[in-house]
């Protein structure tokens, strides 16, 4: 089979550094997609991203789709012939409407009707006719910025400048915004010339001559060795950042590592000040000493070769002078306020628009705070601190270090609390009340920062929920569900019985200006129980617990959350376990019968006619302090095991028991103890909501 | 090269590119796109290409000629055209060659910046440029402009007169640069840097400025009633400076602070859609028969 070899390249202004992964991963995913739809084989599809192009490299493509036949389906058989078994004009009709005769119809069973078909034999295209259809591959790029530029239409992500289509040696036409295909690509910006390209395999040779490294592996490569290389000169420890790694190599087309000089008297500035700085405002690697302490240099990478490198250095080391000493400067005139001073401008400052100042928000976390330590019976020293962290949790906001470097909200808080002589506790929980800072990053290491952070958060969740400010597909401005799912880890972690559902009722009680009615008040609690559920829920699932489980174990309030895994992973294990089989149908035999109920049916001893049900009685009554002790040290496994006591009376109580009995009293009183019944094992889990998947035994 | 020859090599070059040379706007203003020939103009479908310098006064950034490198008043270079040339970026980086800087010699970047001016109910795509690690240009394609779309798009270019000059003169200290032969910036900036430094924290006239900014407002209100436009900008203008100068003395509360800010808005948002109409009802006069065949639409 004859094969060809296909280059496709976008020319853009410079794009952005942050969607250029994802760029690739699309244009590698749809044209594959692509090329599979219309049945072309191929070896391998190379993929390419620098700032200022994009490109897929197509090798040994096929040239022509391969032939088809393809079943064309026709009438009903009672409509495709007559009376007299002769075909109909419908079916005539038919067979010639796909060009072909009578004579090639069959007959084929579809849902129990005869329909007649013919097979029809499709010619495969030649690639020549498909490969413009590009187009619409390049056009259906999802970028999560888009713009306009010119007097287009197009929306894309940076103006197009020149397109490359390729099909061996032949130009694939098409036209984007008015610019046609050609075989010409350009170099570096600065370094590099204009490219005619006659072989599709010959791209990414002819571009590195050029100085345009289009393989985004391989410049990584260069900067990590470049890096490297530095570390062994100089004898320095350079950690290498992935995200700023990640965003340097796409800022670059020909990446030249280097290396600049800060001096050190700056060093006595907090290191997080000097790290930001390098990193985020300069995207430069911070150098470290041997014992991991920073250096007064930085690692930078340039876009082009080593010539005139100095000059480029010297430029760099004057600009992170500037922003030191600005730093140095903000970090001196901060030490000059003090807490009470900033804690009085925190009145000044919003912290949304509905919901007041940063002031209010510390006066309603402080409240929070003391409400969960009450909760969890912390001792007066810890009340104290966690009080008066509350209290002094945002006074840095108002610094001129957090107004220049809002990242480091709580890190300078901590290090101003510190020079300011507060406890050492009270200050880390400044720095703690933002952890943990995504999914997977630090939790809190002190009880004091737990609070905060706990109170903290939901200060912000319940009050814009209050003020309808709800997360909805992409839309989460505040970042609400990583705080609710920061709640959930933080008192998993610590293994605290803090009843979550019971504190949003009280920290809806903040709020209450802001509603209208106990009705408003109830609809915004369900949306608040649902929405932590659901972030307790994601993490079970991390844990690898099915849905069903963890439905049936979130049919409860959210209190230990850490008690709530146990179950659903106990209830994991006993999911497939023939063992349990027994004690399964048991309680979800009750679960299901009980529904018959109605709330209001109270159990009356004196109407027991069975022995069977004065014994099912008799065992539910005497279990439920053990279980409720069990329930409240949290242990699980005893849980289930004393709530297995009830299994043997169960099966007792319907072998030889008619629910539904004649007798209207005696029928509700059985209902009235199956229902008492199942509300205890509901306070486990509502086991009638997994599917059971024990093997026959 | 000093700050006088920067400003002519940079006229010169844009006047070659055929963008009208103007000169900065008489009302006070924080940045070079607010002046009516940025911020209107930009709207519409007319061509408009246009390069001047505007001083640009940030209240808060007073700093009693003290610091190197802040300021209460600096400069900025800026270029509009539209629609955008398919060029620009080249056009651009012509410009710095002719100031001397030798892309081959440093290290140039476009590093994503998108630019937000809510008060203007604005928003634009692009870059700031790099400079060996120094921003020096804003380069922005405007996608909305008064909370309207702006078709065609318009290409902004704003050069950070003091930032290129301290790179160019390799100067540390802002008051340093060479303006021209043997003057400074510190001779001819350093007292009105202190002045307006200590007028705008401590002597300003707190109750004359909230005055002002209501009756600013009142009137920026009753002139578009009018439908004069431009009146009507300058007094938007007046309000967002009068604003400025109020919240550097830190007198505006948090909750009226959303608030002013939203009266201006509102009055520049009515602003931008009377422009375009009255605009249109003068037969978008500078729309000639060539840019409307370029039209794709």
């Amino acid at each position: 089979m004859t094969t060809t070899n296909v280059l496709f390249e976008v020319g853009l202004e410079e794009m952005p550094a942050r969607f250029m992964n994802h760029t690739e991963v699309q244009l590698r995913e749809k044209t594959e997609a692509w090329l599979n739809e219309l049945r072309l084989n191929f070896e391998e599809i190379a993929t390419y991203i620098t700032p200022r192009r994009f490109a897929v490299v197509i090798k040994n493509l096929q040239t022509k789709q391969a032939d088809q036949e393809e079943e064309v389906k026709g009438p009903a058989e009672k409509i495709a012939k007559d009376e007299n078994g002769n075909w109909s004009k419908a079916a005539i009709g038919f067979s010639k409407g796909q060009g072909k005769d009578v004579d090639d119809i069959y007959f084929k069973e579809v849902n129990g009707t005869n329909y007649i078909f013919v097979k029809k034999f499709i010619e495969g295209k030649k690639v020549d006719e498909l490969l413009p259809q590009f187009k619409e591959i390049i056009l259906s790029l999802h970028f999560p910025k888009n713009m306009r530029w010119a007097n287009q239409n197009l929306r894309f992500i940076r103006p197009i400048k020149w397109l490359v289509a390729l099909n061996h040696e032949n130009i694939i036409p098409f036209e984007i915004t008015g610019v046609e295909t050609d075989r010409v690509t350009y170099g570096h910006r600065f370094l590099g010339g204009e490219i005619v390209i006659n072989d599709p395999l010959q791209y990414e040779e002819l571009l590195e001559k050029e100085y345009v490294i289009a393989d985004a592996e391989k410049r990584e490569k260069l900067i990590t060795d470049g890096i490297s290389k530095l570390e062994k000169v100089k004898g320095w420890n350079i950690p290498i950042d992935e995200g700023l790694l990640n965003e340097v190599k796409h800022l670059v087309e020909y990446p030249t590592v280097f290396f600049g000089a800060y001096d050190k008297a700056f060093l006595q500035i907090p290191k997080e000040v000097l790290i930001t700085s390098m990193k985020e405002h300069q995207r430069y690697f911070p150098v470290q000493d041997s014992q991991g302490e920073l250096y007064p240099f930085f690692v930078a990478v340039r876009n082009g070769t080593s010539d005139h490198i100095e000059t480029v250095s010297r430029g760099n080391e004057k600009v992170l002078r500037a922003r030191l000493q600005d730093a140095q400067f903000f970090y001196e005139e901060d030490q000059k306020l003090s807490i009470e001073r900033n804690l009085d401008q925190l009145s000044r400052m919003v912290f949304q628009e509905k919901l007041g100042t940063i002031a209010d928000k510390s006066e309603r976390v402080t409240n929070i705070a003391s409400i969960i330590t009450a909760q969890l019976q912390l001792n007066d020293e810890e009340k104290n601190k966690v009080t008066r962290a509350a209290q002094i949790s945002k006074f840095d906001l108002v610094t001129n270090m957090v107004n220049e470097f809002t990242e480091l909200q709580g890190v300078m808080g901590r290090k101003y609390a510190e020079i300011f002589g507060e406890d050492e506790e009270v200050a880390k929980a400044i720095e703690e009340q933002y952890m943990p800072k995504n999914a997977n990053a630090e939790l809190p290491e002190t009880i004091v920062g737990s609070v905060v952070s706990i109170a903290d958060k939901l200060d912000t969740i319940v009050g814009c929920f209050t003020v309808g400010i709800i997360p909805s597909g992409s839309q989460d401005p505040y970042a609400l569900r990583r705080q609710a799912l920061g709640v959930i880890q933080i008192v998993g972690r610590r293994k605290w019985n803090l009843n979550i559902s019971e504190l949003l009722y009280h920290v809806q009680k903040l709020f209450e200006t802001h509603i209208s009615d106990h009705s408003q008040k109830e609809e915004i609690h369900k949306q608040l129980e649902t929405f932590f559920k659901q972030r307790a829920a994601y993490i079970m699932k991390e844990e690898k617990i099915e849905s069903d489980v963890i439905d049936a174990v979130l049919v409860n309030d959210l209190d230990n959350i850490s008690f709530i895994t146990a179950k659903a992973k106990l209830l994991s294990e006993k999911r497939s376990d023939t063992s349990f089989k027994d004690k399964q149908e048991a309680f979800v035999r009750v679960l299901n019968l009980a529904k018959k109920a109605e709330d209001h049916f109270q159990v009356n001893p004196e109407l027991f006619v069975k022995e069977e049900e004065k014994n099912l009685y008799q065992v539910y009554e005497s279990i439920k302090p053990d279980y409720k002790a069990s329930l409240q040290t949290s242990n699980a496994g005893e849980s289930l095991e004393i709530l297995s006591r009830l299994v043997q009376p169960i099966h007792q109580f319907f072998d030889n028991t008619m629910v539904m009995d004649d007798d209207i009293q005696i029928r509700e009183n059985r209902l009235a103890l199956l229902l008492a019944v199942s509300q205890q094992i509901i306070k486990f889990a509502d086991l009638a909501e997994i599917n059971w998947k024990q093997v026959q035994s | 090269m000093n700050i006088q020859e920067m400003i002519l090599t940079l006229q010169k070059h844009w006047s070659d590119q055929n963008c009208i040379l103007m000169q900065a706007y008489d009302v006070e203003k924080g940045a070079g796109t607010m002046s009516p020939m940025t911020l209107l103009r930009s709207l519409g479908p007319e061509p408009w290409n246009v390069a001047y310098v505007e001083p640009s006064r940030r209240p808060a950034d007073g700093r009693y000629g003290q610091n190197p490198n802040r300021l209460y008043q600096h400069h900025q270079f800026q270029v509009i055209m539209k629609p955008s040339p398919d060029n620009i970026q080249e056009l651009y980086l012509e410009s710095l060659e002719k100031l001397g800087i030798n892309p081959n010699e440093h290290d140039i970047r476009f590093v994503e910046d998108n630019w937000e001016n809510p008060t203007l109910g604005a928003a634009g795509l692009g870059w700031e440029v790099w400079l060996d690690g120094m921003e020096i240009t804003q380069f922005t394609y405007f996608q909305q402009i008064g909370g309207l779309e702006a078709k065609p798009v318009a290409v902004e270019i704003t050069y950070g007169i003091e930032r290129l000059a301290s790179y160019i003169q390799d100067k540390e200290n802002v008051f340093e640069l060479e303006w021209t032969n043997g003057v400074t910036v510190g001779d001819i900036f350093y007292q009105p840097e202190f002045e307006h430094s200590t007028y705008t924290f401590e002597e300003s006239n707190t109750d004359m400025l909230f005055t002002l900014f209501t009756t600013y407002e009142e009137e920026a209100k009753r002139t578009m009633e009018k439908g004069l436009v431009f009146p009507a900008y300058d007094y938007v203008l007046k309000c967002s400076h009068t604003f400025n100068l109020l919240d550097a003395k830190g007198v505006i509360s948090v909750t009226e602070r959303t608030g002013y800010i939203g009266r201006v808005r509102n009055l520049a948002r009515e602003i931008a859609k009377l422009y375009v109409e009255e605009r249109e009802r003068l037969g978008f006069p500078m729309l000639k028969g060539e840019n409307m065949a370029n039209d794709n639409n």
